[in-house]
Protein backbone atom coordinates (compact mmCIF):
# COMPACT_ATOMS: atom_id res chain seq x y z
CA UNK A 1 0.00 0.00 0.00
CA UNK A 2 2.90 2.30 0.77
CA UNK A 3 4.15 2.03 -2.81
CA UNK A 4 0.74 3.05 -4.20
CA UNK A 5 0.64 5.95 -1.74
CA UNK A 6 4.13 7.06 -2.79
CA UNK A 7 3.30 6.82 -6.50
CA UNK A 8 0.26 9.06 -5.91
CA UNK A 9 2.37 11.47 -3.88
CA UNK A 10 4.98 11.55 -6.66
CA UNK A 11 2.43 12.56 -9.30
CA UNK A 12 0.91 15.15 -6.96
CA UNK A 13 4.40 16.56 -6.43
CA UNK A 14 4.83 16.94 -10.18
CA UNK A 15 1.44 18.66 -10.49
CA UNK A 16 2.24 21.13 -7.70
CA UNK A 17 5.70 21.76 -9.21
CA UNK A 18 4.02 23.09 -12.34
CA UNK A 19 1.43 25.21 -10.47
CA UNK A 20 1.54 28.55 -8.58
CA UNK A 21 4.69 29.69 -10.32
CA UNK A 22 7.28 31.92 -8.66
CA UNK A 23 8.32 35.20 -10.31
CA UNK A 24 9.71 34.63 -13.81
CA UNK A 25 12.98 36.48 -13.15
CA UNK A 26 13.64 34.23 -10.14
CA UNK A 27 12.77 31.10 -12.10
CA UNK A 28 15.08 32.02 -14.99
CA UNK A 29 17.92 32.52 -12.52
CA UNK A 30 17.19 29.16 -10.91
CA UNK A 31 16.95 27.40 -14.29
CA UNK A 32 20.36 28.74 -15.40
CA UNK A 33 21.86 27.70 -12.06
CA UNK A 34 20.42 24.19 -12.48
CA UNK A 35 21.64 23.95 -16.09
CA UNK A 36 25.12 24.66 -14.76
CA UNK A 37 24.88 22.26 -11.79
CA UNK A 38 23.04 19.39 -13.46
CA UNK A 39 23.97 19.53 -17.14
CA UNK A 40 27.23 21.42 -17.73
CA UNK A 41 28.96 19.99 -14.65
CA UNK A 42 28.14 16.48 -15.89
CA UNK A 43 29.91 16.90 -19.23
CA UNK A 44 33.49 16.12 -18.03
CA UNK A 45 32.64 12.79 -16.38
CA UNK A 46 30.31 11.78 -19.23
CA UNK A 47 33.03 12.64 -21.77
CA UNK A 48 35.73 10.59 -20.02
CA UNK A 49 33.44 7.58 -19.51
CA UNK A 50 32.07 7.66 -23.03
CA UNK A 51 35.45 7.99 -24.71
CA UNK A 52 37.05 5.06 -22.89
CA UNK A 53 34.02 2.79 -22.91
CA UNK A 54 33.63 3.44 -26.66
CA UNK A 55 37.22 2.24 -27.01
CA UNK A 56 36.56 -0.87 -24.90
CA UNK A 57 33.41 -1.72 -26.87
CA UNK A 58 35.34 -1.45 -30.17
CA UNK A 59 38.19 -3.66 -28.88
CA UNK A 60 35.71 -6.30 -27.66
CA UNK A 61 33.91 -6.19 -31.01
CA UNK A 62 37.24 -6.64 -32.80
CA UNK A 63 38.06 -9.58 -30.52
CA UNK A 64 34.82 -11.31 -31.48
CA UNK A 65 35.16 -10.58 -35.19
CA UNK A 66 38.50 -12.27 -35.88
CA UNK A 67 37.10 -14.48 -38.65
CA UNK A 68 38.80 -13.30 -41.89
CA UNK A 69 35.52 -13.81 -43.74
CA UNK A 70 33.91 -11.05 -41.70
CA UNK A 71 34.48 -7.50 -42.81
CA UNK A 72 36.36 -5.17 -40.44
CA UNK A 73 33.65 -2.60 -41.09
CA UNK A 74 31.45 -4.62 -38.74
CA UNK A 75 33.52 -3.36 -35.81
CA UNK A 76 32.53 0.26 -36.51
CA UNK A 77 28.95 -0.76 -37.25
CA UNK A 78 28.55 -2.74 -34.01
CA UNK A 79 30.27 -0.09 -31.91
CA UNK A 80 28.01 2.62 -33.34
CA UNK A 81 24.89 0.57 -32.69
CA UNK A 82 25.91 -0.28 -29.11
CA UNK A 83 26.81 3.31 -28.28
CA UNK A 84 23.77 4.96 -29.88
CA UNK A 85 21.13 2.43 -28.89
CA UNK A 86 22.15 1.50 -25.39
CA UNK A 87 25.40 2.74 -23.95
CA UNK A 88 24.90 6.51 -24.31
CA UNK A 89 21.23 6.85 -23.36
CA UNK A 90 20.86 4.08 -20.76
CA UNK A 91 24.27 3.38 -19.27
CA UNK A 92 25.09 7.08 -18.93
CA UNK A 93 21.66 7.73 -17.40
CA UNK A 94 22.33 5.12 -14.71
CA UNK A 95 25.62 6.89 -13.97
CA UNK A 96 23.75 10.19 -13.88
CA UNK A 97 21.30 8.66 -11.38
CA UNK A 98 24.32 8.46 -9.11
CA UNK A 99 25.85 11.82 -9.94
CA UNK A 100 22.90 14.15 -10.60
CA UNK A 101 20.38 12.12 -8.57
CA UNK A 102 22.46 12.10 -5.40
CA UNK A 103 23.12 15.81 -5.79
CA UNK A 104 19.40 16.58 -6.15
CA UNK A 105 18.32 14.36 -3.25
CA UNK A 106 21.01 15.55 -0.89
CA UNK A 107 20.58 19.24 -1.68
CA UNK A 108 16.78 19.18 -1.32
CA UNK A 109 17.00 16.76 1.63
CA UNK A 110 19.40 19.05 3.46
CA UNK A 111 17.00 21.94 2.87
CA UNK A 112 14.23 19.81 4.39
CA UNK A 113 16.32 18.85 7.43
CA UNK A 114 17.45 22.42 8.07
CA UNK A 115 13.86 23.77 7.71
CA UNK A 116 14.73 25.83 4.62
CA UNK A 117 11.76 24.29 2.80
CA UNK A 118 9.48 25.22 5.73
CA UNK A 119 10.90 28.75 5.53
CA UNK A 120 9.90 28.96 1.85
CA UNK A 121 6.39 27.68 2.62
CA UNK A 122 5.93 30.15 5.48
CA UNK A 123 6.89 32.98 3.13
CA UNK A 124 4.03 31.89 0.88
CA UNK A 125 6.34 30.50 -1.81
CA UNK A 126 5.49 27.28 -3.67
CA UNK A 127 8.65 25.44 -2.65
CA UNK A 128 8.13 22.64 -5.19
CA UNK A 129 7.88 25.13 -8.02
CA UNK A 130 10.97 26.95 -6.77
CA UNK A 131 13.06 23.81 -6.20
CA UNK A 132 11.84 21.09 -8.57
CA UNK A 133 10.45 22.86 -11.66
CA UNK A 134 13.81 24.50 -12.62
CA UNK A 135 15.47 21.07 -12.38
CA UNK A 136 12.91 19.55 -14.75
CA UNK A 137 13.43 22.36 -17.25
CA UNK A 138 17.23 22.25 -16.93
CA UNK A 139 17.22 18.51 -17.58
CA UNK A 140 15.55 19.13 -20.94
CA UNK A 141 19.12 19.87 -22.06
CA UNK A 142 20.22 16.40 -20.98
CA UNK A 143 19.98 15.02 -24.58
CA UNK A 144 22.80 17.47 -25.36
CA UNK A 145 25.01 15.55 -22.90
CA UNK A 146 23.98 12.27 -24.49
CA UNK A 147 24.87 13.63 -27.94
CA UNK A 148 28.37 14.35 -26.64
CA UNK A 149 28.45 10.85 -25.17
CA UNK A 150 27.48 9.26 -28.50
CA UNK A 151 30.06 11.27 -30.40
CA UNK A 152 32.91 10.59 -27.97
CA UNK A 153 31.98 6.90 -27.63
CA UNK A 154 32.37 6.44 -31.39
CA UNK A 155 35.58 8.54 -31.46
CA UNK A 156 36.94 6.44 -28.57
CA UNK A 157 36.28 3.34 -30.67
CA UNK A 158 38.09 4.89 -33.63
CA UNK A 159 41.15 5.70 -31.53
CA UNK A 160 41.21 2.22 -29.99
CA UNK A 161 41.04 0.62 -33.44
CA UNK A 162 43.82 2.85 -34.77
CA UNK A 163 46.01 1.84 -31.80
CA UNK A 164 45.11 -1.83 -32.32
CA UNK A 165 46.02 -1.71 -36.00
CA UNK A 166 42.57 -1.92 -37.57
CA UNK A 167 42.44 0.46 -40.56
CA UNK A 168 40.54 3.60 -39.58
CA UNK A 169 38.91 3.65 -43.06
CA UNK A 170 37.19 0.34 -42.26
CA UNK A 171 35.94 1.65 -38.90
CA UNK A 172 34.68 4.91 -40.46
CA UNK A 173 33.01 2.98 -43.27
CA UNK A 174 31.44 0.73 -40.59
CA UNK A 175 29.94 3.57 -38.60
CA UNK A 176 28.28 4.80 -41.84
CA UNK A 177 26.94 1.39 -42.83
CA UNK A 178 23.14 0.92 -42.73
CA UNK A 179 22.63 4.06 -40.71
CA UNK A 180 19.01 4.35 -39.59
CA UNK A 181 17.94 7.77 -38.30
CA UNK A 182 15.05 6.17 -36.44
CA UNK A 183 17.54 4.58 -34.01
CA UNK A 184 18.75 8.03 -33.06
CA UNK A 185 15.14 9.19 -32.62
CA UNK A 186 14.49 6.17 -30.39
CA UNK A 187 17.58 7.01 -28.40
CA UNK A 188 16.51 10.64 -27.88
CA UNK A 189 12.98 9.62 -26.87
CA UNK A 190 14.53 7.40 -24.19
CA UNK A 191 16.87 10.17 -23.11
CA UNK A 192 14.06 12.69 -22.68
CA UNK A 193 12.02 10.25 -20.60
CA UNK A 194 15.09 9.43 -18.49
CA UNK A 195 15.85 13.13 -18.02
CA UNK A 196 12.40 13.63 -16.46
CA UNK A 197 12.97 10.62 -14.19
CA UNK A 198 16.46 11.88 -13.27
CA UNK A 199 15.03 15.25 -12.19
CA UNK A 200 11.87 14.15 -10.41
CA UNK A 201 12.54 10.84 -8.64
CA UNK A 202 15.57 12.12 -6.68
CA UNK A 203 13.68 15.37 -5.95
CA UNK A 204 10.79 13.30 -4.54
CA UNK A 205 13.15 11.40 -2.22
CA UNK A 206 14.79 14.61 -1.04
CA UNK A 207 11.61 16.67 -0.64
CA UNK A 208 9.65 14.13 1.39
CA UNK A 209 12.52 12.78 3.46
CA UNK A 210 12.23 12.75 7.24
CA UNK A 211 14.89 12.74 9.89
CA UNK A 212 18.36 14.19 10.22
CA UNK A 213 21.69 14.36 8.43
CA UNK A 214 22.15 10.58 8.42
CA UNK A 215 18.79 10.18 6.73
CA UNK A 216 19.90 12.51 3.91
CA UNK A 217 22.52 9.88 3.03
CA UNK A 218 19.93 7.12 3.23
CA UNK A 219 17.54 9.10 1.04
CA UNK A 220 20.31 9.57 -1.57
CA UNK A 221 20.91 5.81 -1.64
CA UNK A 222 17.18 5.14 -1.95
CA UNK A 223 16.97 7.73 -4.69
CA UNK A 224 19.77 6.05 -6.71
CA UNK A 225 18.16 2.65 -6.18
CA UNK A 226 14.72 3.72 -7.39
CA UNK A 227 15.95 5.98 -10.20
CA UNK A 228 18.06 3.13 -11.63
CA UNK A 229 15.22 0.63 -11.39
CA UNK A 230 12.73 3.02 -13.02
CA UNK A 231 15.19 3.82 -15.83
CA UNK A 232 15.83 0.14 -16.54
CA UNK A 233 12.09 -0.70 -16.56
CA UNK A 234 11.24 2.31 -18.75
CA UNK A 235 14.13 1.37 -21.05
CA UNK A 236 12.52 -2.01 -21.61
CA UNK A 237 9.02 -0.55 -22.12
CA UNK A 238 10.20 2.12 -24.60
CA UNK A 239 12.31 -0.42 -26.50
CA UNK A 240 9.34 -2.80 -26.67
CA UNK A 241 7.12 0.02 -27.96
CA UNK A 242 9.52 1.58 -30.46
CA UNK A 243 11.79 -1.20 -31.68
CA UNK A 244 10.07 -4.56 -31.14
CA UNK B 1 -3.73 40.52 17.55
CA UNK B 2 -4.34 36.79 17.26
CA UNK B 3 -7.33 35.23 18.97
CA UNK B 4 -7.46 31.49 19.41
CA UNK B 5 -10.90 30.10 20.12
CA UNK B 6 -11.29 26.55 21.32
CA UNK B 7 -8.92 24.91 18.84
CA UNK B 8 -8.15 21.21 18.76
CA UNK B 9 -5.75 19.17 16.66
CA UNK B 10 -5.46 15.42 16.29
CA UNK B 11 -2.95 13.22 14.51
CA UNK B 12 -4.89 10.00 13.86
CA UNK B 13 -6.08 9.04 17.38
CA UNK B 14 -3.59 11.18 19.21
CA UNK B 15 -5.09 14.50 20.39
CA UNK B 16 -2.14 16.92 20.47
CA UNK B 17 -4.09 20.10 21.22
CA UNK B 18 -7.36 20.16 23.07
CA UNK B 19 -9.75 23.09 23.42
CA UNK B 20 -7.10 25.83 23.51
CA UNK B 21 -8.29 29.39 24.03
CA UNK B 22 -5.89 32.26 24.02
CA UNK B 23 -5.20 35.80 22.90
CA UNK B 24 -1.89 37.17 21.63
CA UNK B 25 -1.68 40.95 21.80
CA UNK B 26 -0.10 43.26 19.24
CA UNK B 27 3.19 44.90 20.24
CA UNK B 28 3.78 42.29 22.94
CA UNK B 29 6.04 39.26 23.13
CA UNK B 30 3.74 36.31 23.72
CA UNK B 31 5.36 33.08 24.84
CA UNK B 32 4.10 29.53 24.53
CA UNK B 33 5.94 27.43 27.07
CA UNK B 34 5.82 23.85 28.24
CA UNK B 35 7.83 20.68 28.34
CA UNK B 36 8.86 18.77 25.24
CA UNK B 37 5.83 16.99 23.81
CA UNK B 38 3.36 19.43 25.37
CA UNK B 39 2.10 20.55 21.94
CA UNK B 40 3.97 23.87 21.63
CA UNK B 41 5.32 23.25 18.12
CA UNK B 42 1.97 21.96 16.84
CA UNK B 43 0.27 25.02 18.33
CA UNK B 44 2.76 27.32 16.61
CA UNK B 45 2.35 25.49 13.30
CA UNK B 46 -1.44 25.82 13.61
CA UNK B 47 -1.03 29.57 14.14
CA UNK B 48 1.26 29.67 11.07
CA UNK B 49 -1.30 27.78 9.02
CA UNK B 50 1.14 24.93 8.35
CA UNK B 51 -1.33 22.57 10.08
CA UNK B 52 -5.08 22.72 9.65
CA UNK B 53 -6.98 22.75 12.91
CA UNK B 54 -9.69 20.11 13.45
CA UNK B 55 -12.07 22.41 15.31
CA UNK B 56 -12.24 25.93 16.68
CA UNK B 57 -11.16 29.17 15.11
CA UNK B 58 -8.07 31.36 14.81
CA UNK B 59 -8.63 35.07 14.14
CA UNK B 60 -5.87 37.30 12.83
CA UNK B 61 -6.91 40.90 13.55
CA UNK B 62 -10.51 39.85 13.17
CA UNK B 63 -9.96 37.73 10.03
CA UNK B 64 -11.00 34.17 10.73
CA UNK B 65 -8.78 31.49 9.18
CA UNK B 66 -11.77 29.22 8.66
CA UNK B 67 -13.44 31.78 6.39
CA UNK B 68 -10.37 32.37 4.22
CA UNK B 69 -9.93 31.00 0.72
CA UNK B 70 -6.51 29.99 -0.66
CA UNK B 71 -5.80 33.52 -1.92
CA UNK B 72 -6.59 35.05 1.50
CA UNK B 73 -4.39 32.44 3.18
CA UNK B 74 -1.52 33.25 0.83
CA UNK B 75 -1.91 36.95 1.63
CA UNK B 76 -2.04 36.15 5.33
CA UNK B 77 1.21 34.19 5.00
CA UNK B 78 2.81 37.29 3.56
CA UNK B 79 1.90 39.14 6.75
CA UNK B 80 3.84 36.56 8.75
CA UNK B 81 7.51 36.24 9.56
CA UNK B 82 9.10 33.19 11.09
CA UNK B 83 12.36 32.59 12.92
CA UNK B 84 13.14 28.89 12.88
CA UNK B 85 14.90 26.93 15.58
CA UNK B 86 17.88 26.25 13.32
CA UNK B 87 17.65 29.68 11.61
CA UNK B 88 16.85 28.03 8.23
CA UNK B 89 19.06 30.39 6.26
CA UNK B 90 19.67 29.51 2.62
CA UNK B 91 23.16 28.00 2.46
CA UNK B 92 24.11 29.32 -0.95
CA UNK B 93 23.09 32.93 -0.24
CA UNK B 94 25.10 35.46 1.73
CA UNK B 95 23.66 37.59 4.54
CA UNK B 96 22.40 40.37 2.26
CA UNK B 97 20.86 37.90 -0.22
CA UNK B 98 19.20 35.93 2.57
CA UNK B 99 17.56 39.05 4.01
CA UNK B 100 16.67 40.27 0.50
CA UNK B 101 15.20 36.90 -0.47
CA UNK B 102 11.54 37.55 0.58
CA UNK B 103 11.67 40.92 -1.18
CA UNK B 104 13.04 39.30 -4.36
CA UNK B 105 10.42 36.57 -4.28
CA UNK B 106 7.34 38.50 -3.27
CA UNK B 107 7.66 42.14 -4.27
CA UNK B 108 8.13 44.09 -7.46
CA UNK B 109 10.07 47.00 -5.98
CA UNK B 110 13.31 47.92 -7.75
CA UNK B 111 16.63 46.41 -6.82
CA UNK B 112 18.00 49.58 -5.18
CA UNK B 113 15.03 49.83 -2.83
CA UNK B 114 15.26 46.13 -2.00
CA UNK B 115 18.90 46.58 -0.99
CA UNK B 116 18.05 49.65 1.09
CA UNK B 117 15.28 47.81 2.94
CA UNK B 118 17.43 44.74 3.52
CA UNK B 119 20.34 46.90 4.73
CA UNK B 120 18.05 48.77 7.13
CA UNK B 121 17.13 45.54 8.88
CA UNK B 122 20.66 44.13 8.72
CA UNK B 123 21.85 47.28 10.49
CA UNK B 124 19.01 46.89 12.98
CA UNK B 125 20.41 43.50 13.99
CA UNK B 126 23.99 44.87 13.97
CA UNK B 127 25.32 42.74 11.13
CA UNK B 128 26.41 45.38 8.64
CA UNK B 129 29.99 44.02 8.79
CA UNK B 130 28.90 40.55 7.69
CA UNK B 131 26.95 41.43 4.53
CA UNK B 132 28.88 39.15 2.21
CA UNK B 133 29.35 36.24 4.57
CA UNK B 134 27.68 32.90 3.96
CA UNK B 135 25.62 31.29 6.76
CA UNK B 136 28.39 28.71 7.30
CA UNK B 137 30.77 31.54 8.16
CA UNK B 138 28.50 32.94 10.90
CA UNK B 139 28.18 31.99 14.56
CA UNK B 140 24.87 30.60 15.88
CA UNK B 141 23.92 33.96 17.36
CA UNK B 142 24.70 35.79 14.12
CA UNK B 143 22.64 33.29 12.15
CA UNK B 144 19.70 33.93 14.48
CA UNK B 145 20.06 37.66 13.93
CA UNK B 146 20.06 37.19 10.15
CA UNK B 147 16.95 35.01 10.54
CA UNK B 148 15.26 37.77 12.55
CA UNK B 149 16.17 40.38 9.92
CA UNK B 150 14.81 38.12 7.17
CA UNK B 151 11.62 37.49 9.14
CA UNK B 152 10.85 41.19 9.60
CA UNK B 153 12.09 42.59 6.27
CA UNK B 154 8.58 42.33 4.79
CA UNK B 155 7.16 44.35 7.73
CA UNK B 156 5.05 41.45 8.97
CA UNK B 157 2.10 41.91 11.28
CA UNK B 158 2.85 38.61 12.99
CA UNK B 159 6.22 37.22 13.99
CA UNK B 160 6.61 33.60 15.07
CA UNK B 161 9.76 32.26 16.67
CA UNK B 162 10.41 28.59 17.33
CA UNK B 163 12.91 28.18 20.17
CA UNK B 164 14.86 31.26 19.01
CA UNK B 165 17.69 30.83 21.52
CA UNK B 166 18.15 27.09 21.51
CA UNK B 167 21.80 26.13 21.12
CA UNK B 168 23.01 29.57 22.15
CA UNK B 169 25.03 30.51 25.23
CA UNK B 170 23.02 32.35 27.93
CA UNK B 171 24.52 35.74 27.10
CA UNK B 172 23.80 35.49 23.35
CA UNK B 173 20.34 34.08 24.16
CA UNK B 174 19.55 37.24 26.13
CA UNK B 175 20.78 39.40 23.22
CA UNK B 176 18.43 37.53 20.86
CA UNK B 177 15.50 37.76 23.30
CA UNK B 178 16.01 41.48 23.74
CA UNK B 179 16.32 42.01 20.00
CA UNK B 180 13.02 40.23 19.36
CA UNK B 181 11.38 42.22 22.16
CA UNK B 182 12.69 45.54 20.82
CA UNK B 183 11.60 44.77 17.26
CA UNK B 184 8.17 43.70 18.50
CA UNK B 185 7.67 46.99 20.34
CA UNK B 186 9.28 49.15 17.65
CA UNK B 187 7.23 47.76 14.74
CA UNK B 188 4.14 46.88 16.81
CA UNK B 189 4.19 43.24 15.71
CA UNK B 190 2.17 40.43 17.27
CA UNK B 191 5.01 38.14 18.29
CA UNK B 192 4.51 34.55 19.40
CA UNK B 193 7.55 32.70 20.71
CA UNK B 194 7.74 29.01 21.36
CA UNK B 195 10.19 28.39 24.18
CA UNK B 196 11.13 26.29 27.16
CA UNK B 197 13.85 28.64 28.29
CA UNK B 198 13.09 30.21 31.67
CA UNK B 199 15.49 33.08 30.95
CA UNK B 200 13.28 34.13 28.01
CA UNK B 201 10.18 33.74 30.15
CA UNK B 202 11.51 36.09 32.80
CA UNK B 203 13.17 38.51 30.35
CA UNK B 204 10.49 39.08 27.76
CA UNK B 205 7.35 37.09 28.67
CA UNK B 206 4.69 39.78 28.59
CA UNK B 207 2.01 37.17 27.97
CA UNK B 208 2.75 33.53 28.71
CA UNK B 209 0.67 30.50 27.78
CA UNK B 210 1.66 27.31 29.58
CA UNK B 211 0.78 24.04 27.83
CA UNK B 212 0.82 20.55 29.24
CA UNK B 213 -0.20 17.44 27.30
CA UNK B 214 -2.01 19.58 24.74
CA UNK B 215 -4.03 21.54 27.29
CA UNK B 216 -3.67 25.16 28.29
CA UNK B 217 -2.92 24.96 31.99
CA UNK B 218 -2.14 28.57 32.79
CA UNK B 219 -1.84 32.03 31.22
CA UNK B 220 -0.24 35.12 32.72
CA UNK B 221 2.79 37.42 32.66
CA UNK B 222 6.44 37.03 33.65
CA UNK B 223 5.66 38.90 36.86
CA UNK B 224 2.93 36.43 37.78
CA UNK B 225 4.55 33.14 36.75
CA UNK B 226 6.87 32.83 39.75
CA UNK B 227 3.86 33.00 42.05
CA UNK B 228 1.29 31.30 39.87
CA UNK B 229 0.05 28.98 42.58
CA UNK B 230 -0.31 26.28 39.95
CA UNK B 231 1.58 23.07 40.76
CA UNK B 232 2.19 22.12 37.16
CA UNK B 233 3.57 25.56 36.32
CA UNK B 234 5.72 25.48 39.46
CA UNK B 235 7.05 22.04 38.52
CA UNK B 236 8.17 23.51 35.20
CA UNK B 237 9.44 26.86 36.48
CA UNK B 238 11.36 25.45 39.42
CA UNK B 239 12.66 22.36 37.65
CA UNK B 240 16.22 23.69 37.38
CA UNK B 241 18.54 23.58 40.38
CA UNK B 242 19.65 27.15 39.65
CA UNK B 243 16.13 28.55 39.90
CA UNK B 244 15.48 26.47 43.02
CA UNK B 245 18.58 27.94 44.66
CA UNK B 246 17.63 31.46 43.61
CA UNK B 247 14.17 30.93 45.05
Amino acid sequence: MNYIHDIGKYFLMIRISFSKSCKKSILYKQIFKEINDLVLDSIPIVSILSFFIGGVVAIQMALNLENPLLSKTLIGFATRQSVILEFAPTFISIIMAGKVGSYITSSIGTMRVTEQIDALEVMGINSLNYLVFPKIIAMLLYPFVITISMFLGIIGGLLAMTLTGVPSEAYIQGIQTDFDGYHVTYSYVKTLVFSFVLATVPAFHGYYMKGGALDVGKASTQSFYWTSIIIIILNYIITQLLLA
Amino acid sequence: MIEVKSISKKFEDNEVLSDINSRFERGKTNLIIGQSGSGKTVFLKCLLGLYNIDSGEIKYDGRSSSEMNDFDKLNLRRDMGMVFQGSALFDSLNVLENVRFPLDMLTDIDSKEKNERALKFIKRVNLEDALNKLPSELSGGMQKRVAIARAVVMNPKYLFCDEPNSGLDPKTAIVIDKLIHEITTEYQITTVINSHDMNSVIEIGENIVFLKDGLKVWQGTNKEILNSGNNEVNDFVYSSELVKKLK
